[in-house]
């Protein structure tokens, strides 16, 4: 009971009344409330997981175990490990072929989440609008929102493989646009740009001034011969690029949260403030797994973006089979099946889905515009789980058009 | 020795983690035609890389449990022969499973099963010293096994996933 100055009671306040209009009118995730409802059934396979289903590599581990063992427990400097932010540069220059100055505009971060949050928060000036193609990772406009931006939507759809285009974009400028936010080869997608493709995108930056964020934690994980093409090699874009990636894909290191962005020296120095007086550093044993993954895993992680091409095929070819439309992914390992045909809506053909025939997977519609009509399908599970899985969505599509 | 194409070794190696994995299976996963890994496989069983296709068996589970000894044979060679003739001599035996020639302190490594103790010593004293060229023999029995051909038998603790993330 609250008594106000003269004795008399008074209704308490709720405590959702403290929270920040901000934060509190953000709606909650989509796929929360799918997790709440698959966590409720039994018995599920799940294609709705978007983490390597391979433990990280056992000498990663290793060198993590030894290093704890000698007793290096303590901080790093801010910006991550010299040895480390070394080898970045070196990886990304001999994968990607753009070139970073380890001391200045490399830092570390604890994930990709957070190198894309400094990001927008050393950007942007509240108000500022943030351009990003949908359907796409479902972060991204919260984020905006709790940094002060406003998301702004590019719709991108199946007929164009979900790639972005000078046209859909330049179609979303306005005085207040400020940052590109860019997630290619995609989540949820596995549509990639080529440089040919990049280049009218680029065009249209430089011609209004737009500064990128280029999310490329799928960089390594393309096939059938399409090489990731980091929007920072393009030429001239590199000065406006804030080149976001991390461990979590390509390496199978999902838990140990390593992250690191790259970008001109003084964006890194604005993004190094926020970090350090919020995080301090990155935890020193992830930045020594990391180390180890980049020095001696690359053979590993060929390895397991085989057998993820291997899946694809599999995936790609099985949901033809039973009559879903499914456009090739070149990236990431998602497959986005149209489930349009069958009339029911993405939420409605997964629930379904889930309680008929036990297999869980994403409704498109959780990842924004464009997402309706889809289902995002992750093939980073084994072989016999996805030949199950793709049996069951059989009978289930045959079941639906028979009834 | 025979140089494999790109198609033959992913076959092996699908074949290899699992070798009931079916032709059209395995066409997909390559991103092949079903008439191509048929006529892979075939060239590969015929070309004796493919030997045979085997269950790994985890015999600790199984009541008939068997006995398993890993022995090292010190031998003479024979003039003009050199191990060969006494390793034909000792893998005729149905009951060795294996025969390595190996560098170091020995010269073949003998993998002999049994039912029992019995068996394998009765092998080692009756069949594999008695040869003339078998200067030693070294009998090693394996009390448990916790790895065979690259799987693990013991069954891992797995960190269960989330059964959807972002």
């Amino acid at each position: 009971m609250i008594l106000n100055e003269e004795g008399a009671q008074v209704q308490k306040k709720s405590m959702e009344s403290y929270l920040a209009p901000l934060v509190r009118d953000i709606a909650p995730s989509g796929i929360r409330k799918f997790f709440d409802l698959v966590s409720a059934n039994k018995d599920i396979i799940t294609l709705g997981v978007g983490e390597p289903d391979f433990v990280t590599p056992w000498h990663v581990r290793e060198a993590c175990v030894y290093s704890l063992e000698r007793g290096r427990t303590g901080y790093t400097s801010n910006a991550g490990t010299p040895e480390l932010r070394e080898a970045i540069g070196q990886y990304l220059y001999d994968s990607f072929n753009v070139a970073y100055e380890p001391s200045n505009q490399i830092l570390v971060t604890v994930g990709g989440s957070e190198a894309i949050d400094l990001a927008l928060r050393a950007l942007i000036v509240p108000g500022d609008e943030i351009l990003i193609p949908e359907p796409c990772y479902i972060s991204y406009s919260p984020i905006t929102t709790i940094g002060g931006g406003i998301p702004i939507g590019i719709e991108t759809n199946a007929e164009n493989g979900f790639k972005l285009t000078a046209e859909g974009l330049e179609a979303k400028i306005t005085p207040k646009s400020k940052i590109l936010m860019l997630c290619y080869p995609s989540n949820p997608t596995g549509a990639i740009m080529t440089y040919e493709d990049w280049l009218p995108i680029a065009k249209v930056i430089e011609k209004h001034d737009l500064i990128v964020i280029s999310d490329e934690i799928y960089a390594e994980l393309t096939y059938s011969d399409s090489k990731h093409v980091s929007f920072s090699s393009i030429p001239g874009m590199k000065e406006r690029t804030l080149l976001v990636s991390g461990f979590s894909k390509a390496f199978a290191m999902t838990g140990w949260r390593m992250g690191y962005v790259c970008a001109h020296e003084d964006f890194i120095a604005a993004m190094l403030k926020i970090h350090q007086y919020t995080v301090m550093c990155a935890p020193v044993m992830g930045q020594v797994a990391a180390l180890e993954a980049l020095t001696n895993g690359l053979r590993e992680k060929d390895r397991m973006v085989e057998s993820y091409n291997q899946r694809r095929r599999l995936i790609v070819q099985g949901f033809r089979d039973i009559g879903l439309d499914c456009h090739e992914p070149q990236g990431a390992f998602y497959a986005f099946p149209s489930i349009q045909e069958t009339g029911l809506s993405s939420d409605e053909f997964a629930q379904r889905l889930l309680v008929e025939a036990k297999v869980a997977a994403v409704p498109g519609n959780v990842f924004g515009l464009g997402g309706e009509g889809f289902l995002r399908c992750s093939y980073a599970t084994s072989v016999a789980q996805l030949s199950e899985a793709l049996e069951r969505i059989g009978g289930f599509v045959d079941h639906l058009k028979k009834g | 020795m025979k140089e494999l194409n790109d198609l033959k070794l992913k076959v092996l190696d699908l074949l290899k983690e699992d070798a009931r994995r079916t032709p059209i299976l395995m066409a997909t996963m390559i991103g092949a035609t079903e008439a191509e890994i048929v006529t892979a496989i075939n060239e590969l069983e015929s070309d004796h890389v493919i030997v045979k296709y085997a269950a790994v068996v985890n015999w600790s589970k199984v009541e008939d449990e068997k006995v398993t000894a890993l022995i090292e044979v010190q031998i003479t060679p024979e003039r003009g022969r050199g191990f060969e003739g006494i390793a034909e001599r000792i893998y005729l035996y149905p009951q060795v499973k294996s025969v390595y020639l190996m560098s170091g302190a020995y010269d073949l490594l003998v993998e002999v099963e049994g039912h029992d103790l019995r068996e394998v010593a009765n092998f080692v004293s009756e069949k594999l010293s008695t040869i003339d060229s078998v200067l030693s023999t070294k009998t090693n029995f394996i009390l448990k096994k916790y790895k065979q051909a690259g799987i693990i038998y013991e069954d891992q603790e797995v960190e269960p996933r989330l059964m959807i993330s972002p």
